[in-house]
């Protein structure tokens, strides 16, 4: 798979270290009430989709962002790579 | 259809082959089942057998969306063993490979279970111990290993790279009860024990979706029309989440693809089964003489039964720092499969929120040698409502609980399980 990073271009996935769904982004309240419960599903509970997956990729052996890839779980193909950092800040502006 | 026997061989060998019948009914759904069992892979096809063989039931059907044995039961590289640590999994284990022993004899059935042993290699003080530790619980259990050092392993094993520079092999953990079988045979087997005592096998029929009423299962949906139950197992390996989600339920799954690779056929060169101590690289010879391998999960989400390159080259380096010979050796093929990889690495063997549904799933890549264990317990489970003595580990709320069964020690990072 060739990941489309978008500061460096095309590169090979296998400089990318994989940790998961993108919701891994959106981390709960530590203090709400329900707190223990909404980390049980946060740090457990997946969507698991076969198709469109937004999922987070680490450029380890590159610079070091963390990206936002979508791809589809059942073809392997990538249709849309960002930066996490401009994802977040995109949401966090929005709010 | 008639037992199979040295007897039977010889006179179907005698009278032109003749005799022989398909070895299950092809069955036609009918309107309603006592139990459904959703999947016709290994666990689903054991839990039939066992639903009808041990817990006298008479209204089974099977569902399976492609054929027999096309899921990973036939995907996989058939690796059977009971050497685990952790006392939830030994227990279940040491349960399952006690099955595979008598699996024969149960199923009537060559299911060419060949004892031949498996070796994990050891590369540094810390991985003997380690070793040597996980070696005295598993005698603990009662399944039996040995420590042996470099000297002793070069008898049997004298082509692995003992000196490598970099990994060097201080000596290997060897159960000798573990081994390899022929993984469609089960598949097979299965299948025909179970439609003699009357389960419906129902190939080529995908469930779509759950009747669900007022928090109670009434029936399946299918691409053959609606089926009700009383009670549906599901037993879909890869596909756990996407069944569950019919239900409305979230798994603390994620489907990973896994690699598999076989060689051209050779003589007879690898004793057992060997795993490398160092990434992650494992290896047998089957009876044909292809010699099997593979490594580690690709890593990332897949549905797609297929891999990438970076694994296939990190599996052929480790490979041949393991054992340098087998770079002259020529690939014919390799696959892939899609593992229900658990947040913890360990399955999941229960009831679900909604009443009449059960739940067989999260074996990751290590489910074959739990195909009869698996149809064991799950039977249970359906049968009698209540967890087998050998998966009370096995909940579903564990992970909420926090009682967990991380055999690895790597938390939740299903592509490292
Ligand atoms: C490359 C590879 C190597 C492996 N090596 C080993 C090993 O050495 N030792 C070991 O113990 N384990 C190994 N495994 C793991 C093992 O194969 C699996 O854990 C085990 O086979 C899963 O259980 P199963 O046999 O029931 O799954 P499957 O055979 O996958 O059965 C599930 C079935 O459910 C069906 N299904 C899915 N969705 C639906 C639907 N909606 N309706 C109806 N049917 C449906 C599928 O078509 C499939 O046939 C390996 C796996 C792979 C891929």
């Amino acid at each position: 798979m060739i990941i489309d990073h978008p500061l460096l271009g095309p590169r090979d996935s296998d400089e990318f270290t994989y940790l998961g769904d993108a919701s891994l982004l959106d981390r709960p309240d530590g203090l709400g009430e329900d707190a223990a419960a909404r980390f049980a599903e946060y740090v457990y509970m997946r969507d698991n989709p076969a198709g469109l997956h937004r999922e987070l990729w680490f450029h380890a052996a590159g610079d070091l962002s963390w990206l936002v890839v979508t791809r589809n779980t059942a073809t392997h193909e990538i249709t849309a790579v960002e930066l996490a950092s401009d994802v977040t800040r995109a949401r966090r502006a929005g709010k | 259809m008639g037992r199979f026997s040295a007897l039977r061989l010889l006179r179907e060998g005698l009278t032109g082959n003749r005799g022989w019948t398909p070895h299950w009914r092809d069955a036609a759904p009918q309107p309603a089942y006592d139990i459904v069992v959703i999947g016709g892979g290994g666990h689903g096809l054991a839990t039939a057998y066992q639903l009808a063989a041990t817990y006298g039931q008479k209204r089974v059907a099977l569902l399976e969306k492609g054929w027999i044995g096309g899921g990973n039961v036939g995907r996989n590289t058939t690796i059977v063993r009971a050497n685990y640590l952790l006392p939830s999994n030994q227990g279940f284990y040491a349960l399952s490979l006690r099955l595979w022993e008598r699996m024969e004899q149960d199923l009537n059935y060559n299911v060419m279970m060949s004892q031949r042993g498996v070796l994990n290699l050891c590369h540094s003080d810390a991985q003997r111990d380690a070793a040597i530790r996980r070696g005295n619980t598993i005698r603990l259990s009662g399944e039996g290993a040995v420590y042996l050092d470099a000297k002793a392993l070069k008898k049997d094993w004298p082509f692995l790279d003992y000196d490598n520079a970099r990994f060097p092999i201080r000596g290997g953990l060897l159960q000798p009860r573990a081994g390899t079988a022929r993984h469609d045979a089960v598949a097979w087997g299965y299948a025909r024990a179970a439609s003699d005592l009357g389960v419906d096998i129902i190939q080529n029929c995908e469930v779509t979706g759950f009747d669900i009423r007022g928090g109670k299962i009434f029936g399946v949906e299918t691409t053959r029309g609606a089926i009700a139950a009383g009670k549906v197992g599901v037993a879909v390996a890869g596909n756990t989440s996407r069944l569950m989600q019919m239900a409305g339920l979230r798994m603390p799954i994620e489907s990973h693809v896994l690699q598999a690779f076989v060689t051209e056929g050779l003589k007879p060169v690898i004793p057992g089964v060997v795993t490398f101590g160092v990434g992650h690289f494992y290896i047998s010879q089957s009876d044909k003489g292809g010699l099997v391998f593979g490594g580690d999960l690709d890593g990332y989400n897949s549905y797609a039964q297929r891999g990438n390159l970076p694994m296939v080259e990190h599996v052929a380096a480790a490979g041949v720092s393991m054992m340098p010979m087998i770079a002259r050796a020529r690939l014919l093929r390799s696959w892939g499969g899609i593992m229900d990889m658990t947040m913890d690495g360990s399955p999941i063997i229960d009831r679900t929120p909604v009443e009449g549904l059960y739940l067989n799933g999260g074996w990751c890549y290590g489910g074959f040698k739990a195909t009869p264990g698996s149809g064991l317990v799950f039977a249970h489970l359906l049968a009698t409502d209540t967890p087998h003595e050998a998966a009370t580990g096995f909940r579903l709320d564990r992970f909420a609980r926090g009682h967990v069964i991380d055999e690895t020690g790597h938390g939740p990072t299903p592509n490292l399980q």
